[in-house]
């Protein structure tokens, strides 16, 4: 039996960089970096003071009554959703030609409405019971972006929420795609959001040494693979993915970005924060993800990494990559986190962006701080704007979550329109 | 003592902040559901915050009852005497 195709039409993004995909992605080619000092007082008792907030603050894009009602990581979720959702060129309500049965929504996040249970949390002990919000739970549940979506696009194939740490948004393009491939859906809406930029994430984070403090040096401090790196910075935003069956995309005649080939997941069961030093369970996700889109590893020009600018992470991936792709790989690698900081749950859906933007646009965003590489890292990093070449191109993102996550998703440019 | 119109108002207000309805709309004879398009727990939200702004308490098994804009402000009224 062929497998069957799968395409996406559909990107929407409100990320450090831009309050949409073109200003992300121009954000990106520019080498830009969102990272800048938090200009809340809460951060200066912090020992990290740095963060990379959304461009563009959500409620200057959403409608008063309807942001109340959302918290932080869905207002997120819900401005890429509805930019994806017109970029495939579909409406609302009347409007909206995709059988309802028919569609679904993955739409992930990592920690989930942190920012509302830490907010209830504090009237409930400064004002009591009485005063908490009847719209607490609606809006702290982690499944909360997934379903604000499917309400507004009237989604009934399922709605899912994959947890896996930072690796959760990669996962929820995975399940997108075995959710069409076993016949469930036609259509999916799929990506992932963060949005806890507050004290106690910060702190706790700090607290496992995982972050970089280099507060006096903002714009600098996510810088993968460099050798003086010193940890992750966290970021905020949401990235949106529209999905589909091929057959579906051409019919109604859509504009194709690439092909959604493959998705691979892996775990490492070796440490709950620590992967595997010997790369092999990330490397089998990497693998798993090209055997099930058909392509080997010699088609794979480009890998956007999970590199998050810590310093075992950035050099298992290293191991990885070659292990998966091989000793010789011509693939150029970047890490975008460098610009964009970690976005944890939205981290996967933002990079599979950046990916697919990478094939259809031939052209690989940098990855910026990187002054003095670790040695012997064995694979071709770009550190300004790359050209890819002619032809057939393949590229993979890579998502790690601590628990011990592997999930690589693979992109072609088949069936590409309009680039 | 504040006069039904000014409690009409300021619970106005209110249900404006919460539900998005213009402070216009908010008129005696409406109802919160049918009329005003509130939901269930923006109508919960409003309770509360009612019960903060005029300083009444309105039990849960009272607020039930209050199906008009009305009803809410001869509560409000009673309870604030």
């Amino acid at each position: 039996m062929s497998r069957i195709r799968v395409v996406v039409t559909g990107l929407g993004a409100t990320t450090p960089l831009g309050g949409d995909v073109a200003s992300t992605w121009e954000g990106m080619l520019a080498g830009r970096s969102g990272v800048a000092r938090l200009p809340q007082e809460w951060a200066e008792e912090l020992p990290v003071k740095i963060g990379a907030h959304v461009a563009v603050d959500p409620s200057t894009v959403l409608d008063r009554v309807e942001a109340r009602k959302l918290d932080r990581s869905a207002q997120l979720a819900v401005i890429a959703a509805m930019e994806a959702w017109k970029d495939a060129g579909f409406g609302l309500r009347e409007d909206n030609p995709v059988e309802r049965e028919r569609l679904g929504v993955a739409y992930a996040s990592g920690i989930g409405g942190m920012q509302t249970l830490l907010g209830s949390w504090d009237t409930l002990k400064e004002k009591g019971s009485r005063r908490v919000s009847p719209l607490a739970i609606p809006m702290l549940m982690a499944n909360a972006p997934a379903a604000n979506i499917s309400l507004r696009i009237g989604a009934q194939a399922g709605v899912h929420t994959p947890v896996s740490a930072c690796a959760s948004s990669n996962e929820s393009i995975a399940l997108g795609l075995d959710m069409i491939r076993l016949g469930r859906a036609d259509v999916v809406l799929v990506g992932g959001t963060e949005g806890v930029i507050h004290p106690l994430p910060l702190a706790a984070f700090s607290q496992m040494q995982a972050m970089s403090r280099r507060n006096d040096d903002p714009e600098r401090a996510s810088r993968p693979w460099d050798v003086d790196r010193d940890g992750f910075v966290l970021g905020e935003g949401s990235v949106a993915l529209v999905i589909e069956t091929l057959e579906h995309a051409q019919a109604r005649g859509a504009r194709i970005y690439g092909e959604l080939a493959g998705a691979g997941i892996t775990s490492d069961s070796h440490d709950m924060v620590q992967p595997d030093p010997t790369g092999r369970s990330q490397a089998r996700a990497m693998t798993r993800a090209l055997t099930e889109g058909e392509v080997s590893a010699a088609d794979v020009k480009h890998v956007n990494a999970h590199a998050t600018s810590t310093p075992q992470g950035d050099v298992t991936e290293a191991v990885s990559i070659r292990m998966a792709l091989g000793e010789d790989t011509d693939a150029i690698v970047t890490a975008t986190k460098s610009m964009t900081g970690h976005l944890l749950g939205g981290a996967g859906a933002l990079e599979s962006m950046a990916t697919l933007l990478a094939l259809y646009h031939r052209k690989v965003p940098p990855t910026i701080n990187l002054d003095n590489p670790e040695p012997d890292l064995g694979i071709d990093i770009a550190t300004k704007v790359r050209e890819l070449g002619e032809g057939d191109l393949v590229g993979l993102n890579n998502s790690f979550g601590f628990g011990g996550h592997n999930v690589a998703v693979a992109f072609t440019n088949q069936f590409a329109t309009g680039a | 003592m504040a006069t039904t119109e000014e409690i009409r108002s300021d619970l106005a207000e209110i249900v404006n902040e919460v539900a998005g309805v213009p402070a216009a709309d908010v008129q005696l004879d409406k109802s919160f559901t049918d009329d005003l398009d509130v939901d269930s727990l923006s109508m919960v939200e409003i309770i509360y915050a009612a019960e903060e702004k005029f300083s009444v308490s309105i039990p849960d098994e009272e607020a039930k009852n209050l199906k008009t804009v009305g009803d809410a402000v001869a509560y409000i009224e009673r309870a604030a005497s």
